[in-house]
């Protein structure tokens, strides 16, 4: 693919279409994305690849959500303090937070931008979807 | 599966296209604000977004005035009168239980209640398509409700018309502050704001600490008033001779039923892992339910549902208000993706491969908002070259309310954004494949 392009021949590629992964909340009120496979990708994405996402967000969504001795005690410590703990220090929530967006930085670079696709993290959303935005296929001729 | 062809853009080629510099230039022209100046929600901001209050405070000046003065006058005319016939503990006491009330207090009014940000119209009109599946064009207004299964119970789930999504479980729309909360308990205007998910525990804390303090000043005070008229005068000299007393005991006096009242309601609401909404509307009242009573959301066990509520991991705040708004023509992802691509835009070729990537994303989501235009929920009979030009609400019925709020189409709310083509974008002269391939065709 060394061909050089002309400015007239540089296209800057299209939203296609945006498809929205739900909440499950078979469970209660946790934070957990179903993992019924959207139909729209299937001609760009295994299914085993996007269950794997999805499943790894969910089960980093129960890590920062796990009830347990460390959260108790973080929550204990917090009341103690009369909750300005919370002002200087990063919650143990946060904390995963931000290393679900390096996760979902990683499957961009790695498994979706070379598909054509995007994941926007959650919390940008407000832990309500996973949007995962499909850009036009840019093959030559045909398109969506 | 088919292998997608993605042509490596070079983004230094685009970044000396005069349309872009132009947009550039704009970009720059505009102050970037942050998300908070563009909240939807009736709700007011202090500190560049760090604290956030109902616009109506409600009586929480009145709340705070009657501690303080309560406290000041107990400190100023019991304490030394106390200290020198009991202990010096006193003040000790009253001075912790009164930080602790305040602080708490504080807390539940100046924190997020839980509140949801509104469906992006992209969503709004995605959970429109999947309830319209006849493929009717035209308008109808989505069900109000979905079931759904929590823990083998039916659940129904209601539609939000403001803010364009299925309400969670457990979640209420505030119409004082015009919010979705999540796990809503009630909005209260001795705090000034929703008391939620995210500051029930600084709530319940405030109310458990205002029973012990304002207990502990009544008792003081009593004691106070019985030690003086004790030492040979009547009770009538003894309370000449200190006023301040009987003011505090009228006070606390009266706010004890309702506190102590209060408390314990909450502590059954806590010890059972219900909101108020769901105890005042009866929802898992043995009544109601036929077969399967009782609330899904309990651990069936005291100390649990204790533990849960108020020593749970604290959740994050889902609105962002700090963070920046994208402007116009930036990416619509998070404004940290904004911050990375310049470094991106100025590496060398000897990175291309890898990068290119990663460019070619950030250019597209950079030309997406371009071409934002109505999401795909809208009529598809129209042709594809009108929807450019038309007005921001034109096929777009869903956001009239929206567009309502925001005169100009430059909006920069990123909810409502993506509803208003901007003019000045569509005059791009934008270099688009041939017919077919293409979603929207700019009239030049």
């Amino acid at each position: 693919m060394a061909e050089t392009h002309s400015l007239q021949d540089l296209r800057q590629p299209a939203v296609s279409s945006k498809v929205f992964v739900q909440r499950d909340y078979g469970s209660g009120t946790i934070s957990k994305f179903q993992t019924k496979f959207p139909s729209e990708l299937e001609s760009r994405l295994d299914k085993q690849q996007f269950d794997e996402t999805i499943q790894t967000l969910n089960n980093l969504y129960a890590e920062a959500e796990k009830l347990g001795g460390k959260s108790y005690l973080e929550g204990c410590l917090a009341c103690l303090t009369a909750y300005t703990i919370f002002l200087c220090m990063e919650t143990h929530y946060e904390k995963v937070l931000k290393k679900i967006s390096r996760y979902i930085k990683d499957q961009n670079e790695k498994i979706y931008a070379p598909r054509g696709l995007l994941l926007t993290d959650p919390i940008e959303r407000g832990l309500r979807v996973v949007e995962i935005t499909i850009y036009e296929d840019r093959s030559i001729g045909s398109g969506r | 599966m088919k292998n997608c062809e993605y042509q490596q853009i070079d983004p230094r080629a685009l970044s000396v296209s005069p349309m872009s510099a132009q947009n550039r230039a704009e970009m720059k022209a505009q102050r970037s604000r942050r998300k908070w100046e563009v909240f939807p929600g009736k709700n007011r901001f202090f500190c560049d977004g760090r604290i956030i209050v109902a616009r109506q405070s409600g009586v929480l000046p009145l709340t705070l005035g009657l501690i303080v003065v309560t406290c000041g006058l107990f400190f100023a005319f019991d304490c030394p009168f106390l200290v020198e016939h009991l202990t010096v503990f006193i003040p000790v006491i009253g001075g912790v239980l009164f930080l602790f009330a305040v602080i708490s207090l504080l807390r539940t009014s100046f924190t997020d209640p839980g509140i949801l940000p509104r469906a992006t119209p992209e969503e709004a009109a995605d959970i429109e398509k999947q309830i319209d599946t006849s493929g009717s064009s035209t308008y109808r207004p989505p069900p109000r409700t979905k079931e759904i299964l929590i823990n083998q119970q039916v659940v129904k789930l209601k539609y939000c018309f403001t803010c364009k999504m299925f309400r969670p479980p457990r979640t209420s729309h505030c119409s004082l502050c015009d919010n979705c909360v999540e796990r809503f308990d009630h909005h209260c205007p001795w705090v000034g704001n929703c008391v939620g998910k995210r500051n029930y525990r600084f709530f319940y804390s405030f109310i458990i600490s205002l029973s012990f303090l304002t207990s502990f000043i009544f008792g003081c005070v009593v004691t106070h008033i019985t030690l003086r008229s004790q030492e040979g005068k009547s009770l009538i000299q003894a309370i000449q001779e200190s006023p301040a007393s009987v003011v505090e005991l009228v006070i606390c006096f009266f706010s004890i039923w309702s506190i102590l009242g209060l408390s314990g309601f909450h502590t059954y609401l806590v010890a059972s892992n219900l909101t108020t909404n769901e105890d005042i509307k009866g929802s898992w009242s043995s009544k109601r339910c036929t077969e399967e009573s009782g609330n899904p959301y309990s651990y069936n066990n005291i100390i649990t549902n204790c533990c849960v509520t108020l020593c749970g991991p604290m959740p994050p705040s889902l609105i962002d208000r700090r963070g920046f708004v994208p402007l116009v023509e930036a990416s619509p992802a998070a404004s940290a993706t904004e911050i990375e691509l310049p470094p991106f835009l100025a590496k060398n070729d000897s990175n291309m491969c890898t990068r290119s990537t990663k460019d070619v994303l950030a250019r597209m989501v950079h030309a997406f908002d371009s071409r934002g235009l109505c999401p795909p929920g809208t009529p598809k009979t129209t042709p594809v070259g009108v929807e450019v030009s038309s007005s921001p609400s034109a096929g777009c019925p869903l956001f009239s309310r929206s567009s309502r709020k925001r005169d100009s189409l430059h909006s920069s709310n990123p909810a409502f954004r993506l509803a208003s083509p901007s003019p000045s974008l569509s005059r791009n002269t934008m270099i688009l494949g041939e017919g077919p391939d293409v979603g929207f065709i700019p009239i030049p």
